[in-house]
């Protein structure tokens, strides 16, 4: 069997959020990639992970490219694409910077939670100071790195802070195993929602963390209980 | 520029090549009960069978085309039905592929069909013919990749009815086909497309010429099956595409005032039709038709209970397509997740309607070369 890679040893260029996507994932696993895009995350997930994995992306040129790429894309909506899958089909189910494109989000989620045992959330923080400046300063829709359209030609329909998120778990009952904050350019660790530009949250529905969790974070779980 | 592409980019002068099997008494037992035998199969190859025998591509034709599926017969103007996707460098690429299409059970272009003489009575079967199925079809072609020594297919593949049977492959036989791209079809005729094809038979049985099927002394029934085939070019377009191709223009610059063709669109269906009577058996038209409405692997039968399938699949579908439209492709993708097997879903932006799965070229190119590079 090949070696399996480290993130560090990821070709250089691949994003943040891929690198500690990759990280969480475990060795072999099942992933479905949620919105997977041209499959950059999927194909270095295949390639140096050993995993299976499935994408659904709706725009065709995106399909194309992860066929370019070796990685099986569905071409479909991700609200609708979750339906047939039968209960704990995927170890990880990855949704990421696509969640605030939908508008079923609860849906989703629950969706999510039922095909896959393991759902890695990523998604820009609306509550990131530099936004927070726009509204309150100049009274603009925010403008930032990690939500860069204008208010009339944005994909996002649902706009959340890491708050949000977790409040949103605290609801559903959903388990979070760990959040990664991302600045512009190294982790956060200190008022994440003032500073994260974007938020990594691994979660799921098991009262207890799964083996397979336990394994894949074995590096310093950070497990956050909602306050 | 002819000359240029027939070196670059053609097969070449290929030829129709016949295997014979299922001889009596050992005659092929049909999905229906009944036997046949001896059957001949017609089949083209194309590129080389490498010496491991793993590089071979099955595609299978669609309802009217037949094995000449590239390359040019000896003097014939006109390449083989799929020739823009099969040749050196193309998406089935012969420098490095080798590739087999057969003429289906049931058609009239070499295999065993209506047409064909029926050794017990030394006749054209006609209507003793038994009704095929698309799994009788499939079984044929095992016959024939038995006989060339292939073991495992690289992939099958095919457009519509070609669609039916690259699906009906990994059905019957799927650890026989390590890849599949069915292409602009569906795991079920609906209910519409039931009645396009009962509205096809009725307009060839309703010709008098038909006889009941025993017209082989006389000659085809022209006009019923003239009008079979306008009825499929109607449903073979789309409405863009007959905007595009005809609009309202006029055949011969003014209306007529009377019932003869004022529309280019009306010549274009009557020259199909007229075409089509020259080289198509109208009994193999119904024959054919047939197997089509039959075919159904819905509800779970294309995976059925198999614990895991290794087949690795490619299932495009074409926007404007409405006589297999998308939603039917969704429906295999539907069942391949219920399996959890992994594949690939693309719906190509395209306006030629059905048709596109023979004209959209570069994009089934890319898509296919792509695809076929992560499997071999």
């Amino acid at each position: 069997m090949r070696r399996v890679r480290m993130s560090a040893e990821l070709p250089p260029g691949t994003r943040v959020d891929h690198r500690i996507i990759y990280d969480v994932v475990d060795q072999g696993s099942r992933v479905l990639d949620l919105g997977c895009g041209e499959g950059d995350l999927l194909s270095l997930l295949v390639r140096y992970k050993d995993v299976k994995g499935q994408g659904i992306e709706l725009d065709d040129t995106a399909v194309r490219e992860c066929v370019r790429k070796g990685v099986n894309a569905f071409q479909s909506d991700i609200e609708t694409g979750l339906e047939e899958y039968p209960d704990h089909s995927f170890d990880y189910v990855i949704l990421n910077q696509s969640m605030q494109q939908v508008r079923r989000v609860d849906f989703l989620v629950e969706e999510a939670l039922r095909v896959g045992d393991t759902l890695i959330v990523g998604f820009p923080n609306f509550a990131h100071w530099s936004a927070r400046c726009m509204l309150f300063f100049k009274g603009r829709a925010p403008i930032t790195d990690s939500l860069p359209y204008r208010w009339s030609d944005t994909p996002n329909v649902r706009f959340l802070s890491t708050k949000d998120f977790t409040d949103f778990c605290r609801i559903k009952n959903i388990r979070i195993h760990k959040t990664i904050y991302l600045g512009r350019r190294r982790r956060i660790r200190w008022f994440p929602n003032l500073f994260a530009v974007n938020a990594i949250f691994v979660v799921s529905r098991s009262p207890s963390p799964s083996d397979k969790a336990d394994r894949s974070t074995a590096t310093g779980r950070e497990e956050i209980r909602p306050s | 520029m002819y000359a240029k592409m027939k070196h670059h980019d053609s097969v070449g002068l290929v030829e129709t090549k016949f295997i014979r099997f299922a001889e009596p008494p050992h005659e092929l037992r049909l999905e229906s009960g009944r036997t046949l035998g001896p059957i001949t199969i017609a089949y083209e190859t194309y590129g080389r069978l490498n010496e491991r025998k793993d590089n071979a591509i099955l595609v299978a034709h669609a309802l009217s085309a037949d094995a000449h599926a590239a390359g040019f017969h000896k003097g014939a103007r006109e390449p083989g039905w799929w020739d823009t996707m099969i040749g050196p460098g193309k998406a089935f690429d012969t420098d490095r592929f080798f590739v087999i299409c057969s003429n289906v059970l049931g058609g009239c272009k070499g295999t065993t069909g209506p047409s064909s003489i029926n050794p017990a009575t030394g006749k054209p079967y006609a209507l003793d013919f038994p009704v095929i199925t698309i799994g009788d079809m499939v079984t044929a072609q095992r016959h024939l990749i038995d006989a060339l020594g292939i073991e495992k297919l690289l992939c099958v593949t095919g457009g519509s009815m070609g669609g039916m049977q690259t699906l009906q492959w990994v059905a019957s036989y799927p650890e026989r086909v390590r890849a599949a791209i069915p292409i602009a079809t569906t795991l079920k005729h609906s209910p519409q497309q039931i009645a396009f094809n009962e509205v096809v038979r009725q307009s060839i049985m309703a010709d008098p010429a038909w006889r009941h099927g025993d017209y082989y002394d006389y000659g085809q029934p022209r006009k019923g099956l003239a009008v079979a085939r306008m009825i499929g070019h109607i449903t073979f377009m789309s409405e863009a595409s007959m905007e595009a191709k005809f609009s309202r223009k006029l055949k011969n610059g003014a209306l007529n005032f009377d019932f003869s063709p004022d529309f280019e669109v009306e010549g274009y269906l009557h020259y199909r039709g007229e075409n089509f009577v020259k080289r198509f058996d109208a009994n193999s038209y119904l024959y054919i038709t047939k197997a089509m409405d039959y075919f159904d692997l819905s509800d779970g039968r294309l995976i059925g209970n198999r614990e895991a399938v290794d087949t690795r699949f490619l299932i495009i579908s074409f926007k404007s397509d409405w006589l297999y439209p998308s939603h039917q492709s969704k429906e295999i993708v539907r069942q391949l997740k219920a399996h959890r097997i992994d594949a690939t879903y693309c719906e190509l932006n395209s306006t030629y309607g059905h048709d596109a799965f023979l004209l959209e070229v570069e994009e089934q190119t890319s898509l296919i070369r792509d695809f076929l590079e992560g499997i071999s």
